[in-house]
């Protein structure tokens, strides 16, 4: 058997033996191991790869995170948009939380203000933190905050109450099929993630 | 190519140099079992387990179908009634269906090839092993205190993470090993078929069998490890205080479907692309003919195999999805009828103007053609993203995927199973038990699963204990097809052990019309075969091409 001669060519593949059978076989076995490890590590791949595609198409609804400044040339006083806003306590917070004005009228570029009410009438602190989602998701890009108690989590002493604030407003790009955005926070126990 | 397979010219007459001492004397008892790196040992403990976990699958659902005889709650809490649904799905996705599929490949697979054995023995001693490990895992949390898995097969976060009731870990680690078994038989199928084929064994000679499960394992590899990543997330998410699905942390539970879909429609041609392969050789046996478009086939299957990653999210109409998402989701989806279109055309082609004869494994063939494309049509109806919207997680769906995955796969594991009994066995089968099988199967799944699309369309919910009273009768008769189709499979446990125990001797190829290589070795099939490749003659006379 001519083993040695043929190791030298098995890319171009003319094994005569069992040994270089077995020297493909472990060649095929690596490389579909790769494949299985790249595959793994793809489907850890698409978390970011998720967030940054509905970053750019705003897609699920996620509205801005951090505060931007406003940037509107001017105010649109020939649309109006109904803004609602609903809230929601996640899983275990034993808070009220709700928003003082249900719903409010805006124009295009119109900056306003408004409060949320959040009592802690649990008997001990809590720190909560409120995730924002508007409806329709693709109204989201141009849902922009310009302060927001949603940026920062939110310490409540036992028993304690507060009024939170939301400033904010509607782009002026906002797609003339859309005349109502609801605004929608789910209010999240976080008391051990923060200590 | 052609080198490839001028290269293992002399691999199997060489092989029994290298592995002669795995293989050269069988041992007795438990041990040989425990120990057996023979395909055909393999390949027999594969199909075992499968049928041994589609009876326990099948009797979660007699008591799912008990407790749904009639409306209100009977037998079972809704929280167990969750984890019978859970339990049920999983069974037998992962425990029966596949495993069923990977016995399939083990036994033909190196005689379709006329290979000594499978590339990888050892591995695949393993990749079966620690199967029942897994099981024994996930059934056995149904005696822990927290209950079995109760959050459906999908697991969707948040009601596997926030709302599980701790059985999450559990669950986790026993789809880790599932994971990890799949892995191995798929790489093994992938290196046996690219390394081990006959000289003179081009790829397009192949029977379409082998196409089918070379296609299938290479979809295998590819989601598999996302499965593992994503139950890996849902891990930490809920004991590691990871947020990959939790919103509180900057996750999103829609992610997860995404993630999860990505894995999970490959997964289901994973589950039937082998199906394909048998019913590609059943019928041009029993039809006398060659198979009608073999290239096609091969192509086809291929197709719906790349199609198949990229129409996941149809699963997800309803999360509010935007419209150019739901209409790219939608006619991908109805793409696939397109490959899907020429294999039926194709095996009815076969059957054209063929001298038929109806042996049990040609009737489980015909109705998986007819049935099939029945489920194939109610898919196609769900791909419909605006009617998706009233048939979303209703029964529809729930006899849209029987459908597919009972008439479908678990027919053609039948069609399969009846057609290499005698070489598997070297005796016939019982033939009037065999047909009582048939006939009791064919006419209960029906009872069983037709009805399920008019509850669906009348607005019936999935996975729930109870239901409104309009859907009394409806549900009754259900239940009976589901008791009498339970009961048929009892049959078919009875035929195969009449039939390893004795019955009439059968002859090397029992049914005239069948090709391949397997059907020129003794029945039963020897221990080694093909430990000299076979001739060129007999690998031309094997080919579905017409000639």
């Amino acid at each position: 058997m001519s083993i040695n001669k043929h190791k030298a060519n098995i890319n171009i593949s003319t094994n005569t033996t069992s040994s270089t059978n077995i020297n493909n076989n472990n060649k095929t076995v690596k490389k579909l191991l790769l494949v299985v490890v790249a595959m793994f590590g793809f489907g850890f791949a698409l978390v970011p790869l998720y967030d940054v595609f509905c970053d750019i198409t705003g897609l699920n609804g996620k509205t801005n995170d951090t505060a931007v400044a406003y940037t509107a040339s001017s105010v649109d006083k020939t649309r109006t948009v109904k803004v609602q806003f609903i809230t929601r306590n996640a899983k275990g917070i034993p808070w009220e939380f709700e928003p003082v004005i249900n719903e409010i009228n805006v124009h295009p570029g119109e900056m306003k203000l408004v409060s949320f009410y959040a009592k802690n009438n649990a008997s001990h602190d809590i720190v909560g933190q409120a995730v924002p989602s508007v409806s329709p998701g693709l109204a989201a890009n141009y849902f922009h905050k310009i302060e927001c108690f949603c940026f920062t989590q939110q310490p409540l002493s036992a028993g304690k109450d507060i009024e939170m604030s939301l400033q904010f407003y509607v782009d002026l790009e906002l797609p003339t099929d859309i005349n109502t955005l609801t605004l929608s926070y789910t209010l999240y126990d976080i008391t051990e993630k923060s200590s | 190519m052609t080198t490839d397979t001028l290269d293992n010219a002399s691999t199997a007459d060489s092989h029994h140099d290298s592995f002669g001492d795995n293989h050269d004397h069988k041992m007795t008892g438990i041990k040989r079992w425990l120990y057996t790196t023979n395909h055909k040992d393999i390949g027999t403990l594969y199909l075992w387990f499968a049928f041994i976990m589609f009876l326990t699958g099948g009797a979660l659902a007699m008591v799912i179908r008990a407790e749904l005889f009639q409306p209100g709650l009977q037998l079972v809490e809704p929280d167990f009634f969750n984890q019978l649904t859970t339990v049920h799905g999983l069974v037998m996705v992962f425990g029966a269906i596949m495993p069923a599929f990977t016995g399939f490949a083990n036994w033909m697979l190196p005689m379709m090839l006329g290979a000594p054995d499978m590339a990888l023995p050892r591995m695949n001693n393993w990749s079966f092993w620690i199967l029942p490990f897994a099981f024994a895992i996930l059934l056995g949390s149904f005696f822990m205190e927290s209950g079995a898995p109760n959050f459906g097969w999908t697991f969707y976060a948040p009601l596997s993470t926030t709302y599980s009731n701790g059985s999450t870990a559990f669950f986790v680690f026993a789809v880790h090993i599932m994971g990890i078994s799949s892995i191995m038989g798929a790489i093994n199928i992938v290196v046996t078929i690219m390394n081990m084929r006959a000289p003179g064994m081009t790829y397009m000679k192949m029977p379409l069998f082998v196409w089918t499960f070379f296609i299938t394992a290479y979809l295998l590899i590819a989601v598999m490890p996302v499965l593992a990543g994503v139950v890996t997330m849902l891990l930490t998410d809920t004991y590691f205080g990871t947020s990959f699905f939790d919103a509180a942390g900057g996750g999103d539970p829609v992610m997860f479907q995404h993630i999860f879909w990505f894995f999970g429609h490959p997964e289901v041609y994973i589950m039937i692309l082998p199906a394909f392969g048998i019913v590609s050789t059943t019928i041009p046996a029993f039809s006398r003919k060659r198979l009608f478009g073999y290239s096609s086939m091969v192509y086809a299957t291929s197709s719906i195999a790349l199609l198949s990653f990229i129409v996941w999210a149809h699963h997800m109409f309803t999360t509010g999805m935007p419209l150019f998402g739901e209409l790219f989701f939608m006619y991908c989806t109805m793409l696939i009828a397109v490959p899907t279109g020429v294999k039926v055309f194709n095996w009815v082609a076969t059957m054209w103007r063929g001298s038929l004869t109806f042996e049990t494994p040609m009737l489980f063939s015909i109705a998986f053609v007819i049935l099939f494309t029945i489920g194939g049509f109610s898919g196609l109806m769900l791909a419909m993203t605006p009617v998706d919207f009233q048939y979303h997680d209703t029964y529809f769906v729930v006899a849209h995927f029987h459908y597919v995955l009972v008439t479908g796969s678990l027919f053609s594991i039948y069609a399969g199973a009846y057609f290499w009994l005698p070489k598997w066995t070297g005796h016939m089968y019982n033939d009037t038990l065999s047909k009582w099988h048939f006939w009791c199967s064919l006419i209960s799944v029906n009872l069983l699963f037709f009805p399920m699309h008019f509850l669906g369309l009348a607005g019936m919910p999935r996975r729930i204990p109870d239901y409104a009273l309009q859907f009394a009768d409806f549900n009754k008769w259900v239940s009976i097809g589901g008791f009498a189709f339970g009961l048929s499979q009892l049959i078919f446990l009875a035929v195969v052990i009449k039939c390893i125990r004795g019955g009439e001797k059968a002859p090397a190829k029992p049914w005239d019309g069948a090709i391949g290589l397997e059907w020129t070795v003794a029945s039963p099939a020897p221990y080694h075969t093909f430990s000299t490749p076979p001739s060129q003659q007999d690998i031309d006379n094997a080919d579905q091409h017409g000639h």
